[in-house]
């Protein structure tokens, strides 16, 4: 598994690797610029039809995985592979062909809208450019494009900020459907949304996954939203995977100690009692990052083993055959 | 799903009374009015001047030469070869607004057009663009435009183009700036992924966002480009004579400055009138046109909130002994013509070491609430319209300034949402918690300094002696937020309001700081006012809560009480949509709908349109909040559970 993993039969999306260093660059006078390891050696597979959650907190890594896989950014090492084909290649040749095929979700969906233009134009962009429609079929899409997300027809003249929140989303959401894509990137879809309207937009993304057929990549940093959503889930952490399962097997027997930690830090109504964490747990220092497990600072379960060596993706392994975690101390096993 | 969004809401319509049009706010601004006026009257003669009974500006007459002001046949006199002043003079401004405009208009396009591309293309040609950029600025200007115009022979034409030259670069780096800032954003990414090409993205995405600064910019320079060709023919090398133009009738008029200064005066007043008007001008469209400006930045709010209540209407506290009581108080906004009811009488209680949470959506009036108790709505637009809020019986809206200024950071203590905006980034920690510490305290520096570290060693931050001399960047979001929450104790506050203090934490973090805020309450005995949208917040860390909704307080109990037992129809819809962990398929109800505007609240219960049990009754009247018992009160007429009340009452 620290190699790329078998192939899957439906896998969609095959990240192998992958790896985004920033910085690192040479200097006008020599030496290098320092670099930071955003994303290091994971490797997942997304299969056709699932929904895979991306967990984690800030900095570790999430987003920057979510712009590799639409092609907005392009990996430093590794590959990523999309239904066979080379996605960075492909961004290379044909940046409009990727764009077919997988389209994104922004956080902030009326910073995700030009100020200056309608609605009608905002939606009609990815039609006019990835698209055969003529403005016939174009009207036509558009319309079924706002029946899907459950907009009024009179939005298409309005300009974003007059929307709220909520409905700047299912605009967001109507933009990505718009060229047929088979994989959505929805980065943090919710978290600018009040409750109220979080569950109504994860109500559409359900509905929508189930009509028109999508694959979804779901990250948030919010544990309860990605179990409601998620088939499986990978948890992050400082730019590695710590965890990858079916979402059932990491929220009920979580296998890595970090992943009990969010579960346990998450907190819910009804429930009173408060986690007490040393206050000097933090992120390690990315520019000067351990040479070990990058958790074993704040984990109560490290040994000498862990500081001195990074353990594997699939260090261990839970019940299910597809379970892994990056821990030399799996809790399960414990 | 949600039938509210399928029917868009009405159209607001256009231009309503409640925001001014942008020429309305140009003559509201006084001086920008003026220089409007003045500029549009000198433009109007300048562009009629051929229609106008003006004798020949270049035909010399010698016998009247130097005539005098008010001379019979001449208005304004004549020169030394005895032409008219008052036609060389409409002729002139004619040929230098001529000349400053399409200098600026030259300046602008391609002065753009380097800044779109360098700040779009970034790397490599930005680098390029910009060095060459800085080597034309690096020349002192009117040292560059000399140099161009000797290179080109003198010539009004050559002038132009030389003061168009001199001027790219602040065009080009004013525009690159912003165009930088633009392409980072996230609707650029969007479009990116739409499909548009580079070139699509540069011109039809960023450029129409770009287009305002273009504007500004050029509003406020036309009038430095009139002067600076006024400069160069003054020098002789902008309009060559006979033609006038305003800097060659003032270079002519020096040599006779002394016998006849109405020749330069004359010129000399018309170039003072024509920039000055423009600068006003300029001046008052980037007050329109700048978004920040806009926003109301110029409009200074004042220290505290206004208050403006009827004195006979003031509340009484209440009997039972508590820090702090609030009691029916109402904030407004007043924003162009209409008024915003953010708090709609609300009443709180806080009894010493407990902790509150106010519960809501957002623009349901928490924040709005939490601010008002010490009066830091600001003013304009806020105002508090009624109601009191006692602190330790004393009434604060009625305090005089400089109590509310000592009893802010001392008895009573803010923590809020974003620690890297709410700490000055300039200063270090030490030097903040300190300053917080003597504001209140007479304590010398070494006292204070130590105050500071058993402060912060109080926030559980490691190697707190060190951390003093940290800047707040150093620290991360949640050490951040414990520097604030140190600031906040630093003077043994009674109450502390903290407004969504974890919200941009991250979850880890976040139990960190609710477990150290709890501790920390038992410890000191404070009271806290706790607002978020989170019920899992609320029930780790609340003794009461209350739900807010419309400005209003809809229910109001014991935390554990309302989450098992809710009886507003809105608290338990609120609660059934947010997912809880360990319970996947829970997540099925959403709210319809969207909640009211605060400045139009419709008569009744304000969640009547979204309510699945209304009734008519519901739309009549005020329905105030009624309390079961001393902590559990709904304002609802068809509570829920209301068996499951009954028997807790009895």
């Amino acid at each position: 598994m620290t190699k790329h993993p078998e192939p899957v039969s439906g896998t969609l999306l095959s990240i192998s690797d992958v790896e985004r260093v920033f910085g690192g660059e040479r200097k006008l006078f020599g030496g290098q610029t320092p670099a930071v390891h955003a994303v290091q050696s994971v490797s997942l597979d997304v299969r056709k039809g699932e929904t895979l959650g991306v967990v984690g907190e800030s900095g570790c890594g999430k987003s920057t995985l979510a712009r590799l896989i639409v092609g907005l950014d392009r990996p430093t090492g590794g590959t990523i592979h999309f239904d066979g084909t080379d996605l960075s290649e492909l961004a290379k040749a044909d940046r409009r062909a990727l764009a077919r095929k997988v389209q994104y979700v922004f956080q902030d969906p009326v910073a995700s809208l030009n100020p200056r233009k309608t609605i009608r134009t905002i939606l009609e962009a990815p039609l006019k450019h990835l698209t055969e429609l003529k403005s016939q079929g174009r009207e036509q899409r558009l319309e079924e494009l706002l029946e899907a997300v459950n907009l009024a027809p009179e939005f298409l003249e309005r300009y974003p900020h007059e929307f709220s929140g909520g409905q700047a989303q299912r605009i967001g959401i109507a933009r990505a459907l718009a060229a047929g894509p088979e994989l959505i990137v929805l980065d943090e879809p919710v978290s600018a949304l009040d409750v109220s309207v979080q569950a109504q937009v994860l109500n559409l993304l359900d509905d929508l996954k189930d009509r028109f057929g999508l694959t979804y990549v779901f990250i948030s940093h919010d544990l309860s939203v990605v179990e409601s959503v998620s088939d499986r889930v990978a948890v992050m952490y400082f730019g590695r995977l710590a965890e990858l399962g079916p979402a059932r097997d990491v929220f009920a027997k979580p296998l890595h100690p970090y992943t009990d930690l969010l579960m346990r830090s998450a907190p819910a109504p009804g429930r009173h009692e408060l986690l007490a964490e040393d206050a000097s747990a933090e992120l390690p220092d990315p520019y000067n990052p351990p040479l070990g497990c990058a958790f074993a600072a704040r984990c109560a379960y490290k040994t000498d083993k862990c500081l001195a060596g990074k353990p594997s993706p699939s260090e261990a392994t839970g019940g299910q055959a597809d379970h892994f975690a990056a821990c030399y101390h799996p809790l399960a096993s414990a | 799903m949600t039938d509210a969004t399928m029917t868009a809401p009405v159209k607001a319509k256009k231009k309503p009374a409640g925001r001014p049009s942008t020429l309305a706010l140009l003559f509201n601004n006084t001086l920008a009015t003026v220089g409007l006026v003045i500029l549009a009257l000198i433009c109007l003669t300048a562009l009629a001047a051929p229609l106008l009974p003006l004798p020949d500006p270049d035909v010399t007459a010698p016998a009247n030469r130097l005539m005098p002001v008010f001379s019979d046949g001449h208005l304004l006199g004549t020169d030394h070869l005895g032409r008219d002043l008052l036609s060389r003079l409409i002729w002139g401004t004619r040929v230098s607004l001529a000349v400053g405009l399409s200098a600026t208009v030259i300046a602008a396009f391609f002065g753009s057009l380097l800044g779109l591309v360098a700040g779009y293309a970034g790397g490599r040609v930005d680098t390029l663009i910009m060095r060459g950029i800085d080597m034309v600025m690096a020349f002192p200007y009117i040292l560059l435009a000399l140099a161009i115009v000797a290179v080109l022979g003198p010539g009004l034409l050559n002038a132009l183009y030389a003061i168009a030259l001199v001027n790219i670069p602040f065009f080009a780096r004013n525009i690159r700036g912003i165009t930088l800032g633009l392409s980072r954003r996230e609707f650029v990414d969007a479009a990116r992924l739409a499909g548009k090409s580079p070139p699509q993205i540069l011109f039809i995405e960023i450029l129409p966002n770009v287009l305002p600064v273009i504007v500004i910019t050029m509003s406020t320079t036309v009038g430095w480009m009139v002067l600076e060709t006024a400069g160069l023919s003054f020098l002789g090398l902008g309009a060559q004579p006979p033609q006038a133009d305003l800097g060659s009738m003032l270079g002519e008029g020096r040599k006779i400055l002394f016998t006849a200064p109405h020749v330069s005066i004359i010129p000399g007043l018309m170039i003072f009138a024509l920039v000055m008007s423009i600068n006003l001008l300029g001046d008052g469209i980037r007050d329109i046109l700048d978004p920040r400006l806009r926003a109301g930045s110029l409009t200074r709010p004042v220290a505290r909130t206004k208050v403006i209540r009827d004195p006979k209407d003031i509340p009484p506290p209440s009997l039972e002994p508590g820090v702090l009581d609030v009691r029916d108080m109402r904030t407004e906004f007043q924003i162009g013509g209409s008024v915003y009811k953010a708090v709609g009488g609300v009443d709180l209680h806080l009894k010493k070491g407990e902790c509150i949470g106010i519960i809501g959506e957002s623009g349901s009036g928490k924040s709005v609430t939490a601010m008002s108790v010490m009066g830091l709505v600001p003013t304009p637009p806020g105002r508090i319209v009624g109601g009191a809020a006692y602190l330790n019986g004393e009434d604060l809206f009625g305090a005089s300034d400089k109590r509310v200024r000592d009893l802010r950071g001392g008895s009573v203590a803010y923590v809020f949402q974003d620690p890297l905006s709410t700490l000055h980034p300039l200063f270090t920690v030490g030097d903040q918690l300190i300053e917080a510490i003597q504001a209140h305290q007479p304590l010398s520096g070494s006292e204070a300094k130590e105050k500071a570290i058993e402060l912060l060693s109080l926030v559980r931050i490691p190697n707190a002696p060190e951390r003093l001399s940290a800047y707040p960047h150093e620290l991360s979001g949640g050490m951040r937020q414990r520097v604030c929450i140190a600031m906040a104790l630093a003077n043994d506050a009674n109450v502390l309001i903290a407004d969504e203090p974890t919200t941009a934490l991250d979850v880890t973090v976040q139990s960190q700081i609710l477990t150290l805020m709890n501790g920390l309450r038992r410890e000191r005995d404070a009271a806290i006012l706790f607002i978020t949208h989170d019920f899992g917040v609320v029930s780790a860390l609340c003794d009461r809560v209350a739900v807010m909704y419309a400005g209003r307080i809809v229910e109001t109990g014991v935390t554990a009480e309302v989450l098992a037992n809710p009886q507003h129809p809105y608290t338990a819809k609120l609660i059934d949509c947010v997912p809880v962990l360990g319970q996947p398929e829970r997540r099925t109800d959403a709210i319809e709908g969207r909640p009211p505007v605060v400045n139009n609240l419709p008569d009744g219960c304000a969640f009547a349109d979204r309510c699945p049990r209304v009734q008519t009754a519901c739309r009549v009247g005020l329905i105030e909040l009624e309390m079961a018992n001393e902590t559990r009160g709904v304002s609802c007429l068809f509570p829920m559970n209301k068996e499951l009340r009954d028997d807790q009452a009895s």
